[in-house]
């Protein structure tokens, strides 16, 4: 056993054959399910339903899952309002299908993707991640999703693409919040490109196994569980491949508070609160913040050298 | 007990004691949310600035309405407000931080919020202990000086909101402006060459009024600084 403090992926997580052979079977239901869009059979998107053929990875926790209730009604989703049940209230109007993607910027195959077709572009899988607020509360979230990895291959990135900029739906007739000018809407995050190939970043489009709730940020958002929520952007219609870092709606907002990387560093304090402790919903003591919020086995040698007091 | 319940002060005693047992009720029936201590922390605290709020209001709605009599209620109004803060800071220091000494001393030096929050709450428990009538006989004349902190503890109180929200500061704002409105309430008898132009006139001394009576007739105001005397 090796001695020091492991991360999240022991070599026994490590995929087993009977899972690769389970992919194969999978592979068959998306076909067939493909099959029956063709037939003009749409298949059901509401919250709720069951998503079909998720499998399980290897990027399982071993620790208790936040109960559905919690996940979906302690929002963060300015969109809908800033209170932490108005998302539950208000996301009820927002209109997931038909939804698009467009892909834009630096790539080879840019393109306008359709959430059905973005939903077959890999086999989704549940992926059990800490999700840390910057607000200092975090949750144990179960999504289903697939690595934006898959999507940055097919698009084909040129040289020149630096970062990615993610940009939500900006539309106030469907996101009430936004009649409200607390942020600079529409709402837009960015990673490095090596932080959004990182097989950890997914592109994330179920809870609990069933279609993402509006609230969470349907019909696809981000997940990058090593950085604060608010790096995961809800409700994407547009990613673009860019040379520069994107000027995020959080950075235009506040830059002395919010930094491009928010990486999760219980060592370097929010401006105006310490990091160094959270309250896992749910829980009754605070418990101590991980570095890169328990993810620093998989993620630490992407900021390798880099002074995290300054690039927070 | 008709006469009892009659008492208006019986009645505002109940009142002040809802924002608590809605609190309780909502505990009892799993209402608080996934973040219950968050949801007390910021019920306890809103209702405090609410009390003191409240507290402030009495000396200008006496002046506007000419009820000098609602003297009689600020002391209970203002021991509520010092009642939800110690309920505030109670849940702070043992739901929120469980008594981690070094760690709430660490955050009361190094975090403004918390550092103006906790001024305001050790400015109220002088007040709050000279509120009966030997401490005010004791007192004299500096206790009105004394209970003049009422306005920098308010003060402080909605700084303390301003500057832990996120970024939507339209409530904080909200008990901000009330606040400077209170405040605005009070110039007039401050500053005599304005109290001409107040069309209510100085306010008349209440019928069970005895100990300020003087203080009205000669136009200075029952107390101006509201805090938690009966008055009269």
């Amino acid at each position: 056993m090796p001695i020091h403090r492991s991360g999240d992926i022991l070599p026994s997580e490590i995929t087993p054959p009977g899972i690769y052979r389970e992919r194969r079977r999978f592979m068959q239901g998306v076909g067939a399910l493909a099959a029956g869009a063709a037939l003009g059979v749409a298949p059901d998107a509401r919250a709720g339903v069951r998503l079909a053929g998720v499998r399980r990875s290897a990027y399982v926790l071993n620790e208790e899952k936040t109960p559905y209730k919690a996940v979906t009604s302690y929002n963060n989703f300015y969109e809908f309002g800033t209170g932490k049940s108005d998302p539950a209230a208000n996301a009820g109007g927002l209109k997931t299908r038909p939804w698009t993607v467009a892909v834009e910027g630096e790539v080879g195959r840019p393109g306008v993707y359709d959430i059905d077709t973005l939903l077959k572009l890999a086999p989704l899988e549940e992926r059990v991640y800490r999700m840390r607020c910057v607000e200092g509360w975090s949750m144990v979230i179960p999504w289903v999703g697939f690595p934006l990895s898959e999507l940055i291959r097919r698009v084909a990135p040129t040289g020149n693409a630096k970062y990615v900029e993610f940009v939500t739906l900006y539309d106030p007739s469907q996101m009430p919040g936004q009649l409200s000018r607390v942020l600079d809407w529409p709402y837009v995050e960015g990673l490095r490109l090596d932080e959004a190939m990182h097989p950890l970043t997914i592109l994330a489009v179920g809870l609990y196994g069933e279609v993402l709730p509006n609230q969470n940020g349907a019909p696809i958002r981000l997940v990058v569980p090593w950085k604060y929520g608010f790096k995961s952007a809800k409700s994407i219609v547009r990613i673009r491949f860019v040379e520069k870092p994107p000027l995020t709606t959080w950075m235009r907002a506040a830059p002395q508070e919010y930094g491009f990387y928010s990486n999760v560093n219980p060592h370097v304090d929010h401006p105006r609160w310490s990091q160094a402790k959270e309250r896992r919903i749910g829980d009754f003591f605070k418990r101590d913040t991980l570095m890169f919020n328990g993810y620093g086995p998989q993620v630490a040698q992407l900021y390798r050298g880099m002074d995290l007091q300054r690039f927070f | 007990m008709g006469r009892v319940l009659r008492n208006p002060k019986l009645w505002l005693f109940a009142a002040c004691l809802l924002p608590l047992a809605r609190l309780v009720a909502l505990g009892a029936s799993g209402g608080l949310g996934a973040n219950p201590i968050e949801f007390i922390t910021r019920s306890t605290g809103t209702w405090t600035l609410v009390g003191l709020l409240v507290t402030l209001a009495v000396t200008p709605l006496r002046r506007l309405t000419g009820r000098a009599g609602l003297i009689r209620y600020r002391r209970m109004l203002g021991l509520f407000a010092f009642f939800y803060a110690c309920l505030h800071f109670t849940t702070y220091i043992w739901l929120d931080q469980f008594f981690d000494l070094a760690g709430i001393g660490k955050d009361i030096v190094k975090r403004p919020f918390i550092t103006v929050g906790f001024a305001a709450f050790v400015l109220l428990i002088p007040l709050a202990v000279t509120s009966n009538h030997r401490m005010m006989r004791r007192l004299g004349r500096r206790w009105q000086q004394l209970h003049r902190l009422i306005y920098p503890i308010a003060l402080l109180g909605v700084i303390h909101y301003l500057w832990l929200v996120k970024k939507d500061v339209t409530q904080p704002l909200i008990f901000g402006a009330v606040l400077t409105l209170l405040l605005i309430m009070r110039l007039p008898w401050r500053l005599g060459a304005l109290q001409t132009l107040w069309p209510f006139g100085a306010v008349k001394p209440a019928k069970a009024g005895r100990r300020r009576a003087d203080d009205a007739r000669k136009g200075r105001g029952v107390n101006a600084a509201g805090s938690f005397s009966r008055g009269q």
